[in-house]
């Protein structure tokens, strides 16, 4: 099937999707956004986390027929611009919350969502947010603080 | 001419070591952008896929791939017949078949591979391969494999890999000078590494014949060493490259899909992806051996130890992967940082029709380690003494010796830990007004009636880098040139980036060493020498010592250069600020003038002191090259009638002997406490006859954020003078101390026994 969708902001067309394709599969292997990661296509782990209709869901879990003329943004699209980092993704690189970088990218799509509608959130909100995200690599303390730290940023730059 | 002293000349490189510099990676890591090995891509490539037996323990009658290889699509199905070189390969034994011969011996063995053009037509075809199996009882009982002769054999040379005896004094005749003597039966489950990356990569046939390999792992000179075999390639055929590494833990450290993408390759001429999905990477590794152990201790009534005897049974599964030297540390780390004048201890690691297990974080020391924690916190209960005075009047120090008679003879300041840990304040009292405070959190199955709080502690002893003798090193190769105008630095070595943080830190040395800000990290690849393993918490120590050295090397040779210039003597000069200064004449020259057109580059392989081997009866010997003590403090609230729990804190007393970039090695210690915490209470592959029933994140439970509590961090730092820097591996000892802790709390919460982890929720129910 033919499969028309807005990833980042342009429209793009795929051709010869099979139905049982998920939306990440698109993505990755007939789109070439590699970003959205692959871990463990059930769900549990967040790493596919995208932006869908401006939810964030797990692109895994999205048959590619349901995303037929939605609207998605993926991690690739959370930067803004070129050279520009958004607030959360620098403050993940300067917290030291990036190890292997995996789970990063549904990190940042769940963490930029949180950033976006709190301004101050507390340890419990942020680990209730994050908490559909997985990461082997920093036991979650790095994250916490990296949240902290563009809540802070973001502060600052509205003042 | 006089040339002015550059400002920043008093102060460290900018960057350098002891500085906590961004990541390399860290902007393509959060923007999408970096690639990992599932990300690699080629127009013409096809996708492998791995068929895998059902059963644990089966003969293979026949294999039938006509119907598969018929399906449109499909461009090769091959089997152990296909292999081109040697069927067989290993870490340690070359016991593993690359594709099942005769027999499979673990659930999830593969035994055949198919190529087409989209991994689910791949999928299709494999679905139609017919293996006739003559279904065989499968041996599954640890025990019974290192102890009952009459069960069957699953390798030639019988079911232990190997038995590894520590004695020292007379156990026997020591047993009458105890006051008090504590045993207990400990078991430890299955934990799987769970990276989050699966296995995958790519392999391109090349013109000469060979093979280029994509792919992520964390040894890529023992991949190869054991991948050309199997190809019936020289090893200069096949050329490795390290893709990114969704994390390792120890998981890649054995073969995955190389051999099979490489043969898939070499068959059909065209580029082979292969990746995993999660339920195959549960079978595509080896996980953490099980352990059943079996202790003894006995003290005089002050809490001196006087004697203890362990039985550790490690089961190493199906095959042998690096069963032989995590039974070495299980050994001869098997009472831990303790000084105990008599000694006996038996660790067994043996075949059975189990998954395969081999390394994971902690090594053999983590299974030992829950054991012996749990036997001091019950010598301390039966002498009334606190669990921390019971360690600290039994503590190695600088001087004392540990199991195998090495003489501890660098730092060991376990008593001190051990007082930083007890005057470290303690977490608030809970507060129940918010039901995510307590267990069961949101899901608000309490309001603080029978949930009771309990506080635990542990100590871990590890050893760092490779032990018993093995000549351990790693390569670097340095390039020193102007770049642009400035001096700039190229680093090229083989040691896998896993998530670590090496790269940063191969900057971080060599700018402190150069006194240059620029430093590029070259892609890792076998076109350098080895660089050893990304594991036993290594690699700050060896390749960030092969960088060092190499960077020394280079400094050598432009100081040579600004000596005979100058006329002034080589051992006056510094580098600093991109600048070659003379102790009395300040700044000479800058080093981009000196270097000119000219590169120097240099290459060192840096090896740490030699160990020995452990003596075959006694296990004595001087094995280790470093140890490393982390103390861990576990406050928990527990739900006692619903068996749930909360682990409210964890604090950790490290020493790291230096600190050389805090942010990364706070990360280490945090993500090693996170994999221990996994262990006490959630993580286990769970098996049924060999089976194993939980392969998916839905049913094999990792810490989420909601599961790790915030984490107090002391780290000290007394140097090691064998170390660079003097430095002290720091991945792994917080993975030994963060599990008995937590279990340690658990008991003090409910009194139970807890001889049992991860701990489940009957655990605590029905005791």
């Amino acid at each position: 099937m033919r499969l028309n969708l807005t990833i980042n902001g342009a429209r793009h067309t795929a051709d010869d999707v099979w139905p049982g394709e998920s939306l990440l599969y698109v993505l990755r292997e007939r789109l070439g956004l590699a970003g959205s990661k692959n871990a463990c296509e059930q769900g549990e782990c967040g790493s596919c986390t995208v932006y869908f209709d401006g939810t964030p869901a797990c692109s895994c879990l999205i048959a590619a027929g349901q995303a037929d003329g939605h609207d998605v943004v993926t991690v690739e699209g959370i930067a803004e611009g070129e050279d520009a980092l958004h607030p959360v993704q620098q403050a993940f690189v300067d917290a030291g919350a990036v190890q292997c970088g995996f789970c990063t990218p549904g990190l940042i799509v769940a963490a930029h969502n949180l950033v976006e509608r709190h301004d101050d959130p507390s340890d419990e909100e942020i680990r209730e947010e994050l908490a559909g995200n997985l990461c082997r690599c920093t036991g979650y303390e790095k994250i916490i603080d990296a949240v902290h730290l563009a809540a802070e940023r973001k502060q600052e730059a509205g003042s | 001419m006089t040339v002015g002293v550059p400002e920043n000349l008093a102060s460290a490189t900018r960057g350098g070591v002891g500085q906590s510099p961004n990541r390399p990676d860290g902007t393509r890591k959060v923007t999408g952008q970096f690639a990992y090995s599932s990300d690699l891509w080629h127009d013409e490539m096809l996708w492998g896929v791995t068929l895998r037996s059902p059963h644990p323990h089966a003969r293979i009658r026949s294999i039938d791939i006509s119907a598969a290889l018929a399906t449109s699509g499909v461009y090769a199905v091959l089997t152990h017949a296909d292999v081109p070189g040697e069927k067989y390969y290993g870490l340690e034994e070359n016991d593993q078949p690359v594709l099942a011969v005769d027999t499979v011996r673990f659930q999830g063995e593969p035994v055949a591979l198919v190529a087409a053009e989209h991994p689910e037509t791949a999928r299709r075809a494999m679905d139609k391969i017919v293996v006739d199996y003559e279904v065989l009882e499968p041996l599954t009982d640890s025990r019974a494999a290192a102890f009952d002769p009459d069960v069957p054999r699953l390798h030639e040379h019988g079911n232990v890999v190997r038995h590894q005896p520590v004695r020292v004094g007379d156990v026997a005749a020591a047993r009458n000078r105890a006051d008090v003597v504590v045993r207990g039966e400990y078991e430890i489950g299955m934990q799987d590494q769970a990276f989050l990356g699966p296995e995958s990569g790519l392999a391109v046939p090349a013109e000469d014949g060979g093979v280029d390999l994509y792919v992520a792992t964390q040894w890529m000179h023992t991949d190869l060493r054991q991948v050309a075999p199997c190809l019936g390639l020289p090893e200069e055929k096949v050329r490795m490259t390290l893709s990114g590494v969704g994390g390792a833990f120890g998981a890649r450290e054995d073969l995955s899909m190389q051999v099979h993408a490489a043969m898939l390759a070499m068959h059909t001429g065209r580029p082979i992806k292969i990746v995993y999905n999660r339920e195959e990477s549960f079978y595509g590794h080896v996980h953490r051996h099980p352990a059943r152990m079996r202790y003894e201790h006995g003290a005089t009534a002050d809490g001196k130890l006087v004697y203890a005897t362990a039985e550790i049974v490690l089961d190493g599964g199906a095959y042998a992967s690096s069963t032989t030297n995590v039974v070495g540390n299980a050994a001869s780390l098997g009472v831990g940082p303790y000084i105990v004048p008599n000694i006996a201890v038996d660790a067994y690691g043996v075949y059975t029709n189990n998954p395969p297990c081999g390394a994971m974080r902690g090594f053999g020391a983590v299974q030992a380690c829950y054991a012996y924690e749990s036997q001091m916190d019950k010598l301390a209960r039966e002498l009334g003494m606190h669990p921390l005075e019971v360690r600290r009047v039994n503590a190695i120090h600088q001087g004392a010796s540990i199991a195998t008679g090495q003489v501890v003879d660098t730092p060991a300041p376990l008593a001190e830990m051990l007082q930083r840990v007890r005057e470290t304040p303690m977490p608030a009292e809970r507060d129940s007004s918010d039901v995510r405070n307590l267990p069961g959190g949101a899901s608000n199955t309490t309001h603080g009636e029978g949930v009771r709080r309990g506080v635990g502690y542990a100590v871990g002893l590890k050893n760092i880098c490779f032990s018993e003798g093995f000549d351990d090193y790693s390569t670097a190769r340095v390039r020193l040139e102007v770049v642009g105008g400035e001096p700039a630095a190229l680093v090229h070595t083989a040691a896998a980036e896993v998530g670590q943080g090496l790269v940063t830190l191969e900057g971080q040395i060599a700018r402190t060493e150069l006194g240059i800000e620029r430093v590029t990290i070259a892609p890792a690849d076998t076109q350098v020498g080895d660089a050893g393993s990304s594991s036993a918490s290594r690699q700050s120590y060896m390749t960030g010592g092969a960088v060092k050295a190499a960077c020394e090397a280079i400094r050598e040779r432009l100081f040579a250069r600004a000596a005979q210039r100058f006329d002034v003597d080589a051992s006056e000069l510094s580098l600093a600020g991109g600048k070659v200064v003379a102790e009395r004449a300040g700044v000479l020259a800058a080093v981009a003038d000196l270097l000119g057109d000219e590169a120097i580059e240099e290459t060192r392989e840096f090896h740490h002191r030699p160990t020995t081997s452990m003596d075959p009866e006694t296990g004595q010997g001087n094995t280790h090259t470093q140890l490393a003590l982390c103390v861990h403090r576990a406050v928990v609230d527990v739900d006692v009638d619903l068996g749930l729990l909360k682990v409210v804190e964890l604090a950790a007393v490290q020493d790291v002997g230096k600190i050389l970039n805090r942010v990364s090695l706070e990360g280490q210690i945090q993500g090693a406490t996170a994999q221990g915490l996994g262990l006490a209470v959630m993580e286990e592959i769970q098996l049924a006859g060999g089976m194993v029933r939980n392969a998916s994140f839905t049913d094999y439970l990792i810490p989420t954020i909601l599961d790790m509590p915030p984490m107090r961090l002391d780290i000290l730092e007394y140097a090691d003078p064998n170390a660079p820097y003097g430095l002290r591996g720091a991945g792994e000892p917080a993975t030994l101390s963060s599990t008995p802790a937590i279990a340690a709390a658990i008991r003090d919460a409910t009194g139970l026994d807890i001889d049992r982890v991860p701990v489940r929720p009957h655990d605590i129910v029905t005791g």
